[in-house]
């Protein structure tokens, strides 16, 4: 385990308590998100992790090694932190200010100089900002500073408290993008602190949410979503998003059509014809012995090509959008619904045609997502035989509902 | 001389007197500064002690204030008490006066700079002697200036009546004109240069301040 956290308890001086019980266990590789209420003890929490408070009792290991028994000075030069109010030295140039770490670990000019320029131009800004002074940088750009200067020494622990406030949506976006490219492609370990749902469900691969100092809930994103523990977990995500969340977490095959109308290239035109007429469709899919989708044709293909073409193969259309009964609506519903198609085959993973998507099939699909929520009483006692009537019952009615359809 | 005017007679003394003149004003400039000097080496530790430990910031300040109420010429017979006439008892009384200035300004200078700024220096791994080499005293420079600045006016005019003790410097000339009859130019040719150096000191440390001031850095 890199990161382990064990019933640590902060009082301050004074007799509040900040923390209490506090477990956790994170993995390399992992994007925490503490997530909670002003007051709840994040800060404080985060805050033992690099020895900047101490904990009243209970360990946090790094490595299996009790931090407790380190050197604090060379702990914290190990772990990259952006405070919450970014602190960047208004007497330092930007260059000094990202390369502040490497310097107290005495990297060769060179280096810091090179490191300098990687810095910056991660986070988009010029080079010629590097001999500037803080002062003379946005807000937003400061804070970006802030973030690559706890990045600059290679630290494979970051922590960041609330990094992106007061940012705008497209730059905090940018950023978020940036953060999580790190974790996943350097695979960095992130303890983030952040007060915002979005952010923390954009981000995470686990969730923590707090209150008055406790863990109300771990769990992944998703797990967050469909599973809240309690009422003030609820509260939190709010119910705009446990409505949306369940499109969210529903796949393609979920809601897709079974048994779609398909025929194979070599048939004639007569009998794609005469198939269409007998299921009362107006296009179907062409697939290969093996169930391979191979293309689609349309009525109209049909019509126009009845005399000079023979075979379904000579008028298919070939080159057409499918999706992928594993991917999510979440991913696909929007693309679909932009591109204004009729019908979307769905494939497996070898390519094989498993079902179709139809307007009909989407309208539910927005539909649900919309007003779902308003018929859940009714539904909710067939499904849950009564025993279940909380209002978050939502998120399992969806489980419900593929296994009724799949 | 009686039937010259005051600028002549002025301009006259110093064709006679330059080299004295000269001598005094060093004299006398370099007793201020030997006593801010002073001053600073102890003066700048004690404001940052104290603005590290917040419960002893009152007590010091509280001290340095009575120092400070303590009239110049009383605080002079008072250490010449103990030291007797000579340089030494000026060059003390101005320490003693320099330090509240300095205390004060270093105390608030520290205690300005931004808690995030230091929060975010400790979190990246500083020692505390390089939080406060690399962020405190940069940030608080300025302000330790203005302490400095202020002090060396004072002191300027403080080492003036170190002449009763027999120190030397520009009182020497005041007083001298002050027992001649009609010395009116005499006590000019002393006070002028008094003045003199007070202004300019006060012009050269403040441009110095300005320079140090972390705000006004630009590339
Ligand atoms: N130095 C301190 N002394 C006493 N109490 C403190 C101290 N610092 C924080 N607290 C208290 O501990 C609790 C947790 O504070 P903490 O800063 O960890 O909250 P947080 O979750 O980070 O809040 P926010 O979202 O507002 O940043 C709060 O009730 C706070 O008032
Ligand atoms: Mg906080």
């Amino acid at each position: 385990m890199f990161l382990t956290m064990e019933h640590l308890n902060k009082t301050y001086p004074g007799g509040k308590v900040a923390v209490e019980d506090f477990n956790l266990e994170i993995e390399k590789g992992e994007f925490i998100c503490f997530i909670g209420t002003s007051g709840s003890g994040k800060t404080t929490t985060m805050r033992m992790i690099n020895r900047m408070l101490s904990q009243t009792s209970g360990t946090i290991k790094l490595n299996g090694e009790d931090i407790g028994k380190m050197d604090p000075v060379k702990l914290r030069r190990k772990i990259g932190y952006v405070i919450q109010n970014i602190g960047l030295m208004p007497h330092m140039t930007i260059r000094d200010n990202i390369t502040l770490v490497p310097k107290l670990l005495k990297w060769p000019q060179e280096k810091m100089n090179q490191r300098a320029k990687e810095m910056i131009k991660l986070v988009e800004l010029p080079e010629d900002y590097l001999d500037r002074y803080p002062s003379e940088l946005s807000g937003g750009q400061q804070q970006r500073i802030g973030v690559v200067r706890a990045l600059a020494a290679n630290q494979d622990l970051v922590l960041m408290d609330e990094p992106f406030g007061a940012l705008d949506p497209i730059t905090r976006e940018a950023l978020q993008d940036l953060v999580k490219d790190l974790q996943e492609r350097l695979g960095k370990t992130f303890v983030f602190v952040t007060h915002d749902m979005d952010e923390a469900l954009k981000l995470s691969t686990r969730i923590v949410v707090m209150d008055g100092g406790k863990i109300m809930q771990v769990d992944t994103p998703d797990g967050i979503l469909r599973h809240p523990a309690n009422e003030f977990v609820e509260n939190l995500i709010g119910k705009d998003r446990l409505i949306q969340a369940r499109p969210s977490i529903t796949t393609v095959g979920q809601v897709m059509l079974k048994n779609p109308i398909s025929t194979t290239p070599g048939k004639s035109l007569t009998d794609a014809l005469r198939l269409m007429h007998e299921k009362r469709v107006d296009s179907l899919l062409v697939t290969d012995e093996a169930n391979i989708l191979k293309g689609m044709i349309g009525i109209e293909d049909v019509d126009y090509n009845f005399n000079s073409a023979t075979s379904v193969d000579d008028i298919m259309n070939r080159d057409i959008f499918y999706v992928q009964s594993n991917s999510l609506i979440r991913d696909t519903v929007e693309r679909i619904l932009k591109r204004g198609f009729k019908n979307i085959p769905v494939v497996d993973d070898e390519h094989r045609l498993v079902g179709i998507v139809t307007r009909a099939t989407l309208v539910d699909i927005v539909y649900d997502a919309l007003w779902g929520d308003e018929e859940e009483d009714e539904e909710s006692d067939n499904i849950h035989h009564g025993t279940d009537k909380t209002p978050v019952s939502g998120a399992s009615q969806t489980d419900a509902k593929g296994g009724d359809q799949g | 001389m009686a039937n010259m005017n005051m600028l002549q007679q002025l301009i006259y003394y110093y064709q006679q007197n330059g080299a004295y003149v000269l001598s005094q004003f060093s004299r006398h400039f370099l007793i201020s500064i030997y006593g801010v000097l002073f001053a600073a080496v102890i003066g700048i530790p004690i404001g940052i002690f104290i603005a590290h430990h917040s419960k002893l910031s009152a007590t010091v300040i509280a001290i340095a204030n009575v120092i400070q109420t303590v009239p110049s010429l009383a605080m002079l017979s008072i250490i010449m008490i103990g030291l007797g006439l000579g340089v030494n008892t000026v060059i003390v009384t101005v320490f003693l006066y320099a330090l509240l200035p300095i205390i004060k300004n270093t105390y608030t200078g520290m205690l300005n700079v931004d808690p995030s700024v230091l929060d975010s220096g400790k979190g990246m791994g500083m020692t505390r002697w390089q939080v406060l080499r690399i962020v405190e005293l940069p940030l608080s420079l300025s302000v330790i200036m203005a302490g400095l600045r202020n002090a060396l006016v004072l002191e300027i005019g403080i080492t003036a009546i170190g002449t009763f003790v027999g120190a030397g410097g520009l009182g020497d000339i005041i007083i001298r004109g002050t027992n001649a009859t009609d010395g009116g130019a005499i006590i000019l040719a002393g006070a002028l240069p008094t003045a003199l150096m007070a202004i300019i000191s006060d012009l050269v440390l403040g441009w110095i301040e300005k320079k140090a001031d972390p705000t006004q850095k630009k590339a």
